[in-house]
């Protein structure tokens, strides 16, 4: 049901600091642009959570609804959207990214 | 296969102020790199800006595979 899904998705967001909507998985990205977000979490050094939208595509249909965004990878920081990949990418360019994850992390 | 002439014109019409910019990344039509240079954008976030150039362009995204996005204001640029 569509709503499970919805559920399912306030409680990754809500449990985990930093969650990824991805295409694949971290050690086998399907898509250039999940590889490189999940790049730039690995060098940002906190722990997140993926969920792999190709092998559940209710979520991939209700994380784009969800979100009000037609795109994959997805990130959510401290539960609250914060882009896709060109804006993960311009905020650890800046710096920006760092200072949300910190802010999340308590630091 | 879609042009990239197709986006630029879609967002010349949504932000009619704009400076549009759309290339074809790869060559294969489905896969675009876009830059926007628009006062609409002042005061906006990220966020904000990368969904009104989406909203813009919703009728194109289901052929679109993947966008890559620069959204800044004349000031920025």
């Amino acid at each position: 049901m569509a709503d499970d899904v919805t559920k399912q998705i306030d409680d990754e967001i809500r449990n985990n600091k930093i969650m990824i909507y991805m295409k694949g998985n971290p050690t086998f990205p399907q898509c250039g642009f999940s590889a490189a977000t999940i790049e730039i979490f690995q060098e940002i050094g906190k722990p997140f959570h993926t969920v792999d939208v190709l092998s559940e595509p209710a979520k991939r249909d209700a994380i784009k609804r969800y979100s009000n965004w037609p795109t994959i990878p997805q990130i959510y920081i401290d539960g609250k959207f914060v882009g896709g990949c060109d804006i993960v990418r311009e905020m650890f360019t800046t710096g920006d990214l760092q200072k949300l994850v910190d802010h999340a992390f308590g630091n | 296969m879609m042009n990239p002439q197709d986006i630029q014109r879609r967002l010349e019409e949504a932000f009619p102020d704009a400076t549009v910019s759309a290339a074809d990344s790869t060559g294969a039509g489905d896969h675009f790199a876009v830059t926007v240079v628009t006062g609409q954008f002042a005061g906006k976030s990220l966020v904000e800006r990368h969904q009104m150039v989406y909203g813009a362009l919703s009728a194109l995204m289901p052929r679109i595979h993947a966008l890559q996005l620069k959204t800044v204001t004349p000031g920025e640029r």
